[in-house]
This record gives structure tokens, C-alpha cells and sequence, in this order.
């Protein structure tokens, strides 16, 4: 079947898409495939369900699910707050949200770590009035990963609140419709597939973040030490089929989970006409 | 329900969008408010609805004072000019909206939501779309939904703003009788805002005439068009010929007939449908007002005929004259023939 396009071009695009994916992400991904083929299928069970590694799967999913859950929240309230209000200093702003995308994120690790820590500016404050510390434990993780990932919520929420008819809340409001109404029923669902969208950014590249967690985390065994840092652990002392293993595993968990926020993200939109 | 509007005032920084607007629409009726693009006529309309503050004046819907009510009290149904359908949900779920967010205590249940929402999705005759969402919808139904949404809270008055603007000329043709229809069926005190004077003069049974926020007339369309009350509206609503009488050749000017009465001002307005022609050959003897026949228009039944001026220059833009087809074809005009002009009835404005 030939269909007609108006810009033409459709074989080089594809073309160029698949030895673009081909070259920069399949194979160098599929080298940990066969790297880790090397282990046998016991070796690579006894890795994989060592406690300690165990421990970190759920250090690294729980902490970025809880980051990305926040981040999107926040991150909600954020862009609302500069689409819907003029105010002064708003471009400025608009440009530090940002910051954390330049930021080598080794270098935010140390300020937070440093801040937060349990005689830092901040880590000070919490330890004394809320008894909370933050630094060298998974909230202090948390912290890292919604530093990182607030970008990718704001920005991809901020286009669709431009973007949204507000004739609509007037049509809402002369049909009686309150504020929170029109809020929960009107305005939330036109823009929750952007949310989603967010969330699954904020979320794929918490589990992804090495540099700015490891500073912060105290990266005790059991209790705060990531995925990838186990990984580098693995490198660092040879293991390399080891840390294969274990970065496929990590690679397969993320897939599915992607997979299934995509899935549910279509699930949404047709749901709500979109599609 | 009666509208009343005292004194409205609303200002966009240094520009009157509305300059102390005074206005009584009784019970029942469908007016017009009628305009150029930025005459202030949306802006008034949101001041009724509550979507708009106006800087001064008052509100009253049957007599109780509104003009402090939020938008979602004052028990009226907007219908935007592009739809504003809510795009996340079907037609049913748009049409029930109104009914859903209803406080606890006085909202319908789920069987009476389902039998109201149908029987008015029957009315606007598109109960086989509900299951839709308005992104696959074409203008006219859209805006059909949108009417039925508006009117599922039973609202006292219906407010439409420029409600077939965004749709094609055979569908705006269509929906314009249909709301008139509707209207008489419903009978709710109906403001649609236009800028179409056609559509105004079609539709409503009142219509209101604003320029540069303030109302220049208001009456019934035939009122309007056979007496308006100044140049503006003249203008405005349907087809006017000026003639200054201070320009053009006073022997023409009495051969045509304008000025054997006597002169009211200086500028004499003339429907097209009121200028007479002869053939030029027939009536040698009043040559006096005679015009160029330049071009002619075919508008379905009737001729349009445009004129020019020539030799002594008797005018400088062009006049149009509208008659029969038949009469047309009985002059057999050509183009370029010189004609002798009759004006049979004026209307002078200073």
C-alpha cells in the first residue's frame, strides 16, 4: 500500500531512524546481552538474588517511584504556576527550572549532600525541629532524584496548560461548576496524559541517575546503595559478566515498566478522545 | 426571564469597551446584539453572564440583582463561538456536565441524568452521536451540542456568543432558522451576539445595535431597516447609497427626484432597492440624471446593478440600484449604456 505524503522522504527518515538506533542504542545494549551470556543461568541467579543486590532493586525502584510521584506533583503546581500567573522575575525562573539539565550531576550531588547533611544549613534544621535526617539514608535519595527529574515534569506539563482551551472552565463555570470541579473534572484530565508523560520521564531517568545520589545516599549496604552503584561496584573490582547481569536486569525492569506507563497512557487518551 | 442592564461601563485600560450601556430585555424574546468586530458586543454579553466584571452598573435577571453573582449562580447557559466542548469526554458526558456537578442534594439521579440528557440530545437531533467525542464531530453538530449542554440546567436565559461564526455558510444558513425554531419551542429569553447584520435581521425578533460601546438603536428588524435612527445604522444594516448633496450637481440631483421634497440634511441614504432606471433612449427629455450602467451582479432573484457617474461627475463612488430579474431582462441593459436614475424615497441624516 502507497500511501501519499506531502513531504517526501519517508524511506531515508526511516532509514536513517533504524542505523540511528541500531548503531547508538541496540547494539551497544546488546553487547551487555551477550556479555552477560557468558554467566551461566545459575551464576547469573546467585547474582542477581544476592541480598545485597536484591536490597538495591529496591532502594533504586521504590526511591525513584516515590521521587517521580512528588516531582510530578510539584511539578504540576510549577507549571501551573507559570502558565496561569504573570508575575515578576517569571522568565528567570522559567529558565533556572532548567538548571539541573546543565548541572553535572555529580556537582548537584555534593551541594545536596552538603546542605542536607546532618550539620548542613538545611540537615540542621530537619535533624532539630522534625528529627528527620535526611542525608546518608533513602529520603536523602528521594531528594536527589526529584532535584534531577522536576524538569521533565514541567516541561512537559507547561506546553498542554498553555495549550488548554480556557473556554472550557468558562462553560464549566456557567453550567455550575465549582472551582475544585472544574479543576478535578475539566482541566486535570486534559492535561494528565502530559503528566503521565512526566512522571515516566522523571521516573526512567531516576532509576538511570548515578552522580547526583551517590554523594548523598552514604551508599550503605542494605539500606541506601542504588542499583548503579552496585553496577560500578561490580566494574570496579573486574566483575564485568557481573555488572552485565545486573545492568540487564535493571534495563528489562525499566522496559517493562515503561512499557506498562505507555500502555496506560494510551489507555488514558483514548479514553479521553484523544486518539 | 426579563433582563435588565443599568448603567454598564467597562474600560481595557484607556479603551471604552462599553460606555454606560442602558438596556431592558423583556421575557421571551431572541435580540440580537448587533455590531462591528469591537463594538463592545461580546463584552457585554459576558457581563450578563457573569464571565466578565464591568466597571460600573448593575445587573438584573427578573429583577434581582445579579450583578455580583458568580458566573456559576446565575442559573444562565453560554454557548461559545467555538464550541468550548469539553474535548476529554463523549457527547453525552459533555451534555450531562451540568446535571453531574450539581450539588448533592438537588442533583438528579443516574436514570433521570440518562432520560434528560437523551430527550435533549433528540432535540438538537443528534442522540446517535453520544458516544462520541466532539474531535470527531464536524462544526454544526458541535455547536448543536454545545446548545444542548447549555440547556440541560434549565437555564433562564440563553446567551449565545457569535454561535455560527466559525461554521460555513449552508450550515450557518441552516442552524440560524433551526435556533429560531428552537426559541419559539422553548420560549427562554435568548441574546445572541453577531456581527452579521443578514443573520441578525433573519433571527431575531428584537435586535440591538452597538458601536463603540454604546447602542446607536434598538427595535424590531423591520424597524430598524425601514427607520433607522442615524447614519451609523443606516450604514450598518443592509445595502445604503449616500448621496452628499453638497458635492454632487444640483440639476442632477433634482431630475433624480431626491430633492424635489424638501431636504432634511446633508447626506441623503438610499436603498438600492429604491432607485428607479430607464433606459436612456425612452426619456430623452430628463437626461439630467443619468449614470454609466458599469456592471451588474446576479443575487438569485433580484439584479444588482452598479452605476457610475460620468462627464459632470454627479458622484464619485459608485451607486447600486436592485431590481426584479424580470425588469431587468425587460430594460435589456448593456454595459456602458447610459440610464436615467429615479430615486424614489431617502432618508436624510446630518
Amino acid at each position: 500500500m502507497r500511501q501519499s505524503y506531502i513531504m517526501p522522504g519517508f524511506r531515508p527518515t526511516l532509514g536513517f531512524t533504524l542505523v540511528y538506533l541500531g548503531l547508538v542504542v541496540l547494539i551497544p545494549l546488546s553487547t551487555l546481552v551477550f556479555k552477560s551470556l557468558s554467566l551461566s543461568w545459575d551464576d547469573y541467579v546467585h547474582i542477581i538474588t544476592s541480598n545485597r543486590v536484591m536490597a538495591s532493586f529496591r532502594v533504586s525502584f521504590s526511591t525513584s517511584l516515590l521521587a517521580a510521584l512528588i516531582a510530578s506533583f510539584f511539578g504540576f503546581i510549577i507549571a501551573w504556576t507559570f502558565v496561569r500567573y504573570h508575575f515578576f522575575g517569571k522568565r528567570i525562573l522559567d529558565a533556572l527550572i532548567d538548571l539541573p539539565f546543565a548541572l553535572p550531576t555529580a556537582v548537584a550531588g555534593i551541594v545536596l549532600a552538603t546542605i542536607y547533611q546532618p550539620n548542613g544549613y538545611i540537615g540542621q534544621l530537619l535533624i532539630n525541629t522534625f528529627g528527620i535526617k535526611v542525608a546518608y539514608t533513602p529520603t536523602g535519595i528521594v531528594i536527589a532524584l526529584i532535584f534531577i527529574s522536576m524538569p521533565f515534569v514541567v516541561r512537559t506539563v507547561q506546553p498542554v496548560l498553555q495549550e488548554f482551551d480556557s473556554t472550557m472552565e468558562e462553560a464549566a463555570s456557567t453550567l455550575g461548576a465549582t472551582k475544585l470541579q472544574i479543576f478535578t473534572k475539566v482541566i486535570f484530565p486534559n492535561v494528565f496524559p502530559a503528566l503521565l508523560t512526566g512522571f515516566s520521564l522523571a521516573f526512567a531517568r531516576g532509576v538511570g541517575e548515578y552522580g547526583s545520589v551517590i554523594f548523598i545516599a552514604g551508599n550503605i549496604p542494605y539500606v541506601s546503595e542504588i542499583v548503579p552503584l552496585m553496577i560500578i561496584t561490580k566494574l570496579e573490582q573486574y566483575e564485568y559478566a557481573g555488572a552485565t547481569a545486573i545492568a540487564l536486569t535493571l534495563l528489562v525492569i525499566s522496559f517493562v515498566l515503561l512499557l506498562i506507563i505507555n500502555l496506560l497512557q494510551l489507555w488514558v487518551r483514548k479514553r479521553s478522545g484523544q486518539l | 426571564m426579563s433582563i435588565l442592564l443599568s448603567d454598564i461601563s467597562k474600560n481595557f485600560g484607556a479603551f471604552a469597551a462599553l460606555d454606560h450601556i442602558n438596556l431592558e430585555i423583556p421575557e421571551g424574546e431572541l435580540v440580537a446584539l448587533l455590531g462591528p468586530s469591537g463594538c463592545g458586543k461580546t463584552t457585554l454579553l459576558r457581563i450578563i453572564a457573569g464571565l466578565e466584571k464591568s466597571d460600573s452598573g448593575r445587573v438584573l435577571l427578573n429583577g434581582e440583582d445579579k450583578t455580583h453573582e458568580h458566573a456559576s449562580h446565575r442559573g444562565i447557559g453560554f454557548v461559545f463561538q467555538h464550541y468550548a466542548l469539553f474535548r476529554h469526554m463523549t457527547v453525552f458526558e459533555n451534555v450531562a456536565f451540568g446535571l453531574r456537578v450539581k450539588n448533592k442534594k438537588i442533583r438528579p439521579n443516574e436514570a433521570a441524568i440518562q432520560k434528560k440528557v437523551h430527550t435533549l440530545l433528540e432535540l438538537v437531533q443528534l442522540d446517535w452521536l453520544h458516544d462520541r467525542h466532539p474531535d470527531q464531530l464536524s462544526g454544526g453538530q458541535r455547536q448543536r451540542i454545545a446548545l444542548a449542554r447549555a440547556l440541560a440546567v434549565e437555564p433562564s436565559v440563553l446567551l449565545l456568543d457569535e454561535p455560527f461564526g466559525a461554521l460555513d455558510a449552508s450550515v450557518r444558513k441552516d442552524l440560524r432558522l433551526w435556533l429560531r425554531n428552537l426559541h419559539h419551542d422553548l420560549n427562554v429569553t435568548s441574546i445572541f451576539v453577531t456581527h452579521d447584520q443578514e443573520e441578525a435581521m433573519e433571527v431575531a425578533s428584537q435586535v440591538v445595535v452597538l458601536n463603540h460601546g454604546r447602542i446607536e438603536q434598538q427595535g424590531a428588524p423591520s424597524d430598524i431597516y425601514d427607520n433607522p435612527s442615524n447614519a451609523f445604522v443606516s450604514r450598518f444594516i443592509g445595502q445604503t447609497n449616500i448621496f452628499d448633496t453638497a458635492e454632487i450637481d444640483q440639476d442632477w440631483l433634482k431630475t433624480s427626484g431626491l430633492t424635489l421634497a424638501k431636504t432634511q440634511g446633508q447626506f441623503a441614504h438610499v436603498r438600492p432597492h429604491d432607485i428607479e432606471l430607464v433606459k436612456s433612449a425612452d426619456l430623452a427629455a430628463e437626461m439630467g440624471a443619468y449614470a454609466i450602467l458599469k456592471d451588474w451582479q446576479h443575487l438569485g432573484s433580484l439584479i444588482r446593478i452598479e452605476l457610475a457617474g460620468k462627464g459632470a461627475q454627479p458622484f464619485n463612488q459608485p451607486i447600486y440600484a436592485e431590481m426584479p430579474n424580470e425588469r431587468f431582462k425587460q430594460l435589456q441593459l448593456n454595459r456602458g449604456d447610459k440610464v436615467a436614475v429615479k430615486i424614489r424615497n431617502a432618508r436624510w441624516f446630518h
